[in-house]
């Protein structure tokens, strides 16, 4: 069963459709780059997919199910902007997550954090932007989720940083579950991702894996992807 | 190993061929037991998918075998190491000669350019980029 699918999925904000009619399916397993430009719809599926927004017309499923509290303990998602208490220690953070998600391996994110250097003791508000998305990338990666949504994980870090945020979600690949990245930095995730998402004015405009792409058109996604939205 | 990846091809066949010169020139030696597939795609920065899938090519080509529980393994067959290693140098001529050709040389124009960088002092480490 896809872990998750649009069928006819439209949202509209006032006169502005932000979704037009979208049908797509994530299998388990698969790491999908949805990419974009800039107000094409990206952010607005990740909302609706983890319950934040919902539909106008048509239907989206996570695991079969429709968002809610069932699904909020399968979907792991990292905000496009950094959203966690500032005021707690790092520490403080794993038993929050700990506290509230059944699913969250606490000794993979201490892990994670030992290997950056990230005491427990270190309050959040004293760390720079930098670490704190890695933080927040760490504990959203350290849930057992089925759907792992991550809204621009690596916009706004330095090219070391963002290595590290594509290792993380390497490292803590899982074939039961499937990972979602919005992003327009495409060149550096390319080669993490299976499949790809094009996105434009809310309508899908081409679903593909990332070795089809090269294959059929001798070049990267990266170079369709500028190709495809020249402006 | 150092994984460097370019635009133009799969990325699966770019996996492929590095793991190959890494099996020819000795950094996976033969009989050695690979790292796992989780471990080699987070080296190269890869999508695991995409290293299994070269992982299973090599396998069929039989250079590299699993054993059920312990892992993949380079074989320890020289003779098809070295039938690859063939392979490789095989590539690189053609890709040469196709270069060459367009430059405008003939055949013994090219063989005389050889014939001189060869001889020259320290041209026997190979230097040149790929």
């Amino acid at each position: 069963m896809a872990v998750l699918e649009c069928k006819g999925l439209s949202k509209r904000y006032g006169h502005t459709q932000a979704l037009d009619r979208v049908d797509l399916a994530v299998e388990p397993g698969r790491i999908v780059g949805l990419l974009g430009p800039n107000g094409s719809g990206k952010t607005t599926l990740i909302k609706l997919a983890n319950g934040l927004l919902t539909p106008s017309e048509g239907e989206l499923l996570v695991c079969g199910m429709k968002p809610g509290k069932e699904t909020h303990a399968l979907v792991s998602y990292l905000p496009e902007r950094t959203s966690i208490p500032l005021w707690m220690t790092a520490g403080q953070l794993l038993d929050f997550y700990e506290d509230f998600y059944k699913d969250f391996r606490r000794d993979a994110a201490e892990e994670m954090l030992a290997h950056l250097n990230i005491s427990p003791k270190q309050r959040i508000k004293q760390m720079s932007k930098g670490t704190r998305e890695k933080v927040q990338l760490i504990v959203v990666m350290s849930r057992a989720a089925k759907l792992y949504l991550l809204d621009e994980p690596i916009g706004g870090v330095d090219p070391a940083t963002r290595d590290y945020i594509l290792s993380t979600i390497i490292g803590n690949y899982d074939p039961e579950a499937a990972v979602v990245i919005s992003t327009h930095l495409i060149s550096d995730v390319e080669k993490v991702l299976d499949d790809v998402i094009f996105i434009n004015q809310g309508r899908v405009m081409l679903q593909s894996s990332v070795d089809q792409i090269r294959e059929e058109k001798g070049m990267s996604v990266d170079e369709l992807f500028r190709e495809v939205f020249k402006c | 190993m150092k994984w460097q990846f370019s635009n133009d091809a799969p990325i699966y066949a770019q996996l492929i061929a590095q793991i190959k010169v890494g099996i020819v020139s000795g950094a996976f030696p033969p009989g050695e037991r690979l790292p796992s597939v989780r471990d080699l795609a987070t080296e190269a920065g890869v999508n695991p998918n995409t290293m299994q899938r070269a992982l299973a090519e090599l396998e069929r080509d039989g250079l590299v075998y699993s054993q059920r529980t312990a892992g993949r393994f380079v074989t320890e067959d020289k003779a098809m190491i070295d039938a690859a290693k063939l392979g490789l140098a095989e590539n690189h001529i053609k890709t040469f000669l196709l270069a060459m050709t367009r430059l405008g040389y003939r055949r013994e124009e090219i063989l005389d350019l050889l014939r001189q960088e060869t001889s020259k002092e320290g041209s026997t480490d190979g230097s040149s980029g790929m």
